[in-house]
């Protein structure tokens, strides 16, 4: 066997040794540099499937309610709110990307948001956008009522931009 | 982003749970390798493609399939890594022993010794088809490692009788390691090592707290009370009578290093360590200056060439000589000399020939995989969900780097000579059958460890809601 296969042999070996070393290291590179850190509510807009930051019960986006329908020209108007922040309440700092989607509150592990509070109901409200993108609150027959700033709802409302919305401890609003 | 809601994150593991294709992609990776050495061997040994390569590699790739498909069944979310760099080390283990049996100075030496020459490739082929029956056979029954939590004081006894029946078997080669049966021969060592780690794990388990917490501070030291320090005295025993009655420096090297390894995980003290390494050091210092066995160990280490020329072991004097002219790319499979290291060469000095072989570089990968497979049983134990599986995971791949390091030391001189094997790769029925049971072991945990957690019971839902009274 002539010198110069033996030597490129010899040499393709290590190659490939080495080539499985860094295949291996490759493969276990999520391990290696350990877990993604994601900002909450940095989802990026106009992917309303993206899966988002999702560990935790409270944050969790579902997609099993549709889109209602889609906004016509509601999403880009000035002064429409971006997301939901959770501003009082064990789940201080939760927010939640408005895009379109139906957000459920309550203590049902379904829900958006899950509530852990005692005197949340399973399903207690839900916020969604209307057919002209503006978002509506609406309890969804709570035992203690769903309150938007100090009046109890009784019919599907409106959210005002930094109206605080509470329910039982917890109190919520819709920021830009 | 409003600046309230910056500090907040959310943390998630990237990546599918399950790796199942990733894993069969990466063995049949492991698998072209060591057919592609064996090629390579083959040519540059006898110019002309070995004949038994087909059925090598249909072994081998055999081996791993099989592998595979049990992992797939039943541990479908074990980690990805560990099964293919075993067969990759098994594979490399085969063709480099296979090499070595071409030899035409071993089959001199061996029938100047007046033995018939035997070439060990095809043994150690069904030695490795043992291994895999047995890594097979724990993936079967062993359910649930935490099974094995039931039998803590049964392991310590088993390990026990394990490490102390080769010393009623004749020493051979120097050391008393070997249990022999007629013309049977098994290293209980190797198997006892697994054990004793299940064991440590048990016990350390029920006695951390005391262990860690229970401790005056002294000079930035936690000292831990006399009470507890027997534990750790009666293994530092142990270890120095092993020495001493089966001349095994590797043994017990490896019996009271997993023990200081698992008391430091497990309790979280440094104090631990510097106990362990003080003790060792003396124990090892106080055995060598009277041990003559041990000495002689000591002086090959310190003088191989001395030795060498005056008649004694020239192993390791060769063994270095092997590594030092392998160089950064070695001289390729099947042109080296390392047979010259004569006794042993496919062995505890295998990686001499890997040294000479392969060069640098290829030692580097190898080392390198034998770090990636410790890498995934740490990180199988930071995974693991049960303090059992921690310290067993932490346990098993402790012992394996251990062994790795007392080898890898010995042959490239860097500590005394020791005696043991090169994980995988080393001839040796007991060593491939014991770490592929450890492997086993070991994908079990990680499978435990990565399974998703069952989703919590929908409790809430049942509970009341408290109404607000004003």
């Amino acid at each position: 066997m002539s010198e110069l296969t033996l030597t490129v042999m010899r040499l393709g070996f290590l190659a490939v040794l080495w080539l499985f070393v860094i295949v291996a290291v490759q493969v276990i590179r999520s391990d290696l540099f350990g877990t993604r850190v994601t900002q909450r509510g940095s989802a990026r807009r106009g992917a309303p499937d993206r899966p988002q930051a999702q560990q935790q019960q409270q944050q969790r986006q579902q997609s099993a309610p549709p889109p209602q329908r889609q906004q016509s020209g509601g999403r880009g108007r000035r002064g429409a709110p971006t997301k939901l922040v959770v501003s009082e309440g064990t789940l201080t700092g939760t927010t939640v990307a408005l895009q379109g989607q139906t957000i459920t509150l309550g203590r049902a592990h379904d829900s958006t948001i899950v509530l852990d509070d005692d005197y949340a109901s399973s399903r207690h409200a839900r916020i969604y956008p209307d057919r002209d993108g503006q978002w509506i609150v609406e309890d969804l027959g709570s035992t203690n009522g769903t309150y938007l700033d100090r009046t109890r709802l009784t019919t599907p409302t409106p959210i005002p931009l930094g109206a605080p919305i509470r329910i039982g401890k917890t109190v919520i609003e819709l920021r830009k | 982003m409003s600046s309230s809601t910056t500090n907040t994150t959310t943390i998630s593991t990237a990546g599918p749970p399950s790796r199942r294709n990733t894993e069969l992609a990466m063995l049949v990776f492991a698998v072209i390798i060591p057919v592609f050495a064996y090629a390579n061997a083959g040519l540059a040994l006898s110019d002309e493609m070995p004949s038994g390569m087909l059925s090598y590699g249909l072994g081998l790739g055999l081996l791993a399939a099989v592998g595979h498909l049990v992992v797939r069944k039943f541990a479908p979310y074990a980690d990805p890594l560990l099964l293919p760099i075993a067969t990759l080390l098994n594979g490399l283990g085969l063709v480099l022993i296979w090499r070595l049996d071409q030899s035409r100075r071993l089959a001199q030496r061996a029938k100047d010794a007046g033995m018939a020459f035997a070439p060990s490739a095809p043994n150690q082929l069904i030695y490795s088809a043992l291994g895999v029956a047995l890594f097979v056979g724990v993936l079967i029954l062993l359910k649930d490692h935490r099974i094995l939590q039931r039998y803590t004081y049964i392991s310590m006894v088993v390990a026990l009788i394990l490490l102390i029946l080769p010393m009623f078997f004749p020493a051979r080669f120097g050391a008393r390691i070997w249990i022999t049966l007629g013309s049977f021969s098994i290293q209980p060592g190797e198997f006892a090592k697994i054990i004793i780690a299940v064991f440590f794990s048990g016990y350390l388990m029920v006695k951390r707290d005391a262990l860690a917490l229970a401790s005056r501070r002294f000079m930035g030291l936690y000292l831990p009370r006399g009470r507890d320090l027997g534990p750790i005295l009666v293994v530092w025993g142990m270890s120095i009578l092993i020495l001493v009655f089966e001349t095994d420096l590797g043994t017990s090297l490896l019996f009271f290093g997993l023990f200081v390894v698992m008391l430091y995980v497990a309790t979280e003290r440094t104090s631990w360590i510097v106990f362990g390494l003080l003790m060792s050091a003396a124990g090892a210092v106080g055995v060598a200056t009277f041990e003559p066995h041990v000495q002689s160990r000591v002086d090959a280490w310190l003088q191989p060439f001395e030795v060498a020329k005056n008649g004694g072991s020239d192993q390791i004097a060769q063994a270095l000589m092997a590594f030092g002219s392998g160089g950064v790319f070695g001289t390729g499979l099947g042109q080296g000399n390392s047979d010259l290291i004569g006794f042993a060469a496919n062995s505890d000095f295998i990686l001499a020939t890997v040294g000479e072989e392969l060069g640098l570089a290829g030692t580097m990968g190898l080392l390198l995989l034998y770090g990636l497979i410790v890498e995934r049983g740490v990180r199988t134990a930071l995974a693991a969900r049960d303090p059992f599986g921690k310290l067993l995971a932490i346990g098993l791949s402790a012992a394996f780097a251990i062994q790795v390091f007392v080898v890898a030391g010995g042959v490239m001189g860097l500590i005394p000579l020791t005696g043991m094997t090169m994980p995988f790769i080393a001839q040796g029925g007991s060593s491939v059958i014991a770490n592929w049971a450890l492997v086993a072991i070991l994908i079990k945990v990680s499978d435990t460890a990565r399974r998703p957690a069952p989703a919590p019971a929908p409790t809430t839902d049942a509970e009341m809601t408290q109404v607000v009274r004003p």
